[in-house]
């Protein structure tokens, strides 16, 4: 039982092939924005590439750049193909192709859908190497003479600024990390003395936090220091404690970004997954068609067209005893009704025939 | 003797056409841009109308958007000459219509020079309006509660940071405002007391500047108060310290990003400012000139002037003197006006 069955009349076969001409070439159109979709994903990561401790989510724009290209080169040999499906003739020039071709598609339609998926997987991996990232890069700020962290403090102040935010969960976390490096603290002042020495590490920490976690939506100048103790500065009530600094952390903020941005991506993605799916259908009914019209020998006649020849489960049985056969090709088989010619019976077959021929 | 005449035979009027007719579609994309511009350029004013105390011009952007309107239009009816012209039917239809046309194309092609010239011009505008506005918006900056002047600080800290750029004509602009406001003031202290009283006007200056001066390159941590002195931080010189602060003024910054827009703008302006006019000319000539309608293969001659370039001159002044002696009673009978009745 056939699945899928549809009988095709010649002027049906000549206007599916049209169709799928434009849609094999508006796919091509489909592949370039998917490669596109990928460049973009990949320069956004790779902006703030610093702050990730590790960079393996671009396996992500790496696939949909991938798929992109294939996208691009499969749709176009299709439309070719399709072009040439309408006359029965040109169809035996590309008789061998077809299943190959269709085969791949196939599997190329699935990295699409892979693709698709994997940008809405990504969230937790992403959280864990912006934590490590964030926190390492805040740890660093002040190494602007080590080579190799020259700019990291010019990175973290540009995305504070950009992305509204401050630390890696809350401002506080600068309370925790020297920020401001030795060699701009004047050692012979007793109180920075006094606050190193009474610190296990010897670091100097402060209540304060950098320039670029102020906010521009406080209706006061900000308060950047001092600012575990309310007291210390003038009419500074909740209100204004609440507007004075970013209160989100950047961790949050670029997770949110990141996230939104590949599921925006991972939408179009699925678009066009499920396009590709429409064209690999038709391209599907258009070779079962043709092929049986070949089959029945008039270019004129109706002819059936299927996306599988029998059920689903006949045909996966098929496949699974054809890569069964295929790994048994080298072995010898232990099944006592096959007859395998062992070397005995091959010397006693000639002898016998010397010994009539000398008889007669 | 006609200027500038060239032979045309089939061919040449067929790739004519069609050269024409490509050049008139591209022209109406171009007019598209034009439009996209006028309204970019409208935005953006729009956007920092608060640093230019609300009274910039927006005729510039207002007459790009009419040009890219227009462009568009008669453009595209360009594009439907040149393509009708081909079919002798639709090209005697189109006849009449052919003259006050291009008379439209070339008053078109005055205004895009006059919006060129503006371009250009009205840029001491708008660097005189950001002066004044700067200023203001600079002495404004602690009023976070005066209502009309809310937002003044948010707008220049933004400015500030997106232009990077510090004050108005550079950061020393800020010491001479009092730029926190009394009320985060403590009037009970002694210092703060003191420096209020030892200002004529009471105001309190300091020489600091807000956080939105500061570098984010600058290898250590801003320093935003007591800049002139030097004793105040540890290793630290503010001659010879460039980095920890922007240098630019903003005035400076925020006029080259409009000067910008504007001189690109004029540029793409004088790009648009092309010869359709001469080759709808020669097509329109060409077509009428030849000898025989009916057979389309003939040669024909296309033309710029009908006679020179002196005698048509000659001819359009003579026109100009008669049309102003129409109402007149004439003398002498030389005059051609009056032997017709």
């Amino acid at each position: 039982m056939a699945v899928g069955k549809i009988t095709f009349t010649k002027t049906e076969r000549e206007k599916l092939a049209e169709v799928l001409w434009l849609l094999n070439w508006i796919s091509v159109v489909t592949g370039a924005i998917l490669f596109g979709l990928g460049l973009f994903l990949k320069i956004e990561i790779q902006k703030w590439q610093e702050v990730m401790s590790e960079q393996g989510i671009l396996y992500v724009p790496h696939m949909l750049i991938t798929t992109g290209l294939a996208a691009c080169g499969i749709n176009y040999v299709g439309s070719k193909i399709c072009l040439d499906c309408a006359d029965t003739n040109k169809f035996l020039r590309w008789k061998l192709v077809m299943m190959p071709y269709i085969v791949c598609t196939f599997f190329f339609t699935a990295c699409v859908l892979a693709g698709a998926l994997m940008c809405y997987s990504i969230r937790s991996q992403l959280e864990e190497a912006l934590y490590l990232g964030l926190r390492n890069t805040m740890r660093f700020y002040k190494d602007t003479d080590t080579p190799g962290r020259c700019y990291l403090k010019k990175t973290l102040d540009l995305l504070q600024i950009q992305f509204q935010c401050c630390g890696n969960t809350d401002y506080r976390d600068w309370f925790q990390i020297q920020w401001i490096s030795s060699r701009y603290l004047d050692m012979t002042n007793s109180a920075v003395v006094d606050r190193v020495r009474s610190n296990v590490e010897g670091k100097y920490l402060m209540d304060s936090v950098p320039f670029s976690c102020c906010s521009t939506l406080s209706s006061r100048p900000c308060i950047q220091h001092n600012l575990s103790n309310p007291g210390a500065h003038a009419h500074y009530d909740e209100q204004s404690q609440q507007l004075n600094l970013w209160r989100r952390g950047c961790q949050q903020a670029l997770l949110d970004h990141y996230t939104g941005t590949m599921q925006s991506i991972g939408l179009t993605v699925l678009l066009i997954w499920l396009f590709e799916l429409l064209v690999l259908t038709g391209v599907r009914y258009l070779q079962t068609a043709m092929e049986n019209v070949i089959r029945l020998g008039d270019p004129d006649s109706e002819s059936e067209g299927w996306i599988l020849e029998n059920s689903l489960a006949e045909t996966a049985c098929y496949n699974f005893s054809i890569i069964k056969t295929l790994g048994k090709c080298y072995q010898v088989d232990d099944d006592p009704n096959i007859n395998v010619p062992t070397a005995a019976a091959d010397q006693e077959a000639p002898s016998a025939q010397v010994q009539v021929n000398v008889t007669s | 003797m006609p200027f500038l005449s060239l032979k045309f035979n089939l061919q040449k009027r067929v790739k004519l056409a069609q050269g024409l007719w490509m050049l008139y579609w591209l022209a109406v994309i171009v007019g598209i841009i034009l439009f996209s511009l006028g309204i970019f350029f409208k935005i953006e004013l729009r956007k920092r109308s608060e640093i230019m105390d609300n009274n910039e011009s927006h005729l510039v952007p207002n007459l790009l958007i009419l040009v890219g309107m227009l462009s568009c239009g008669l453009n595209a009816f360009g594009g439907k000459l040149c393509h009708d012209s081909l079919d002798p039917q639709k090209f005697s239809k189109m006849k009449p219509m052919l003259r006050p046309y291009m008379l439209l194309c070339c008053g078109f092609n005055a205004l895009l020079l006059l919006l060129v010239l503006l371009c250009f011009l009205m840029q001491f505008a708008v660097y005189l309006t950001l002066a004044e506005g700067l200023k203001n918006a600079i002495r404004f900056y602690k009023d976070t509660d005066t209502p009309g002047r809310c937002f003044m600080k948010r707008t220049l800290d933004m400015t500030q940071i997106e232009f990077r750029c510090c004050g108005n004509n550079n950061f020393r602009d800020w010491f001479e405002v009092q730029w926190i406001s009394n009320r985060y003031l403590d009037m009970s202290n002694d210092v703060v007391k003191d420096r209020v009283l030892s200002n004529v006007e009471g105001k309190y200056l300091m020489d600091s500047v807000p956080f939105s001066c500061c570098n984010p390159g600058s290898p250590r941590p801003c320093i935003q108060h007591h800049l002139t002195n030097n004793s105040a931080h540890y290793d630290y010189d503010h001659r010879t310290e460039e980095l920890n602060i922007w240098n630019r003024g903003c005035r400076q910054a925020v006029f080259s990003y409009y000067s910008g827009i504007m001189n690109s703008i004029g540029a793409l302006l004088i790009f648009t400012m092309a010869g359709d006019v001469a080759g709808l000319k020669y097509l329109s000539t060409a077509l009428e000139t030849m000898a025989d309608p009916e057979n389309p293969e003939c040669e024909s001659e296309g033309w710029l002037l009908e006679k020179g370039f002196k005698e048509t001159l000659a001819d359009l002044l003579s026109k100009v003197k008669t049309f102003g002696r129409a109402n007149q009673v004439e003398e002498g009978g030389t005059s051609p006006n009056v032997t017709a009745t």
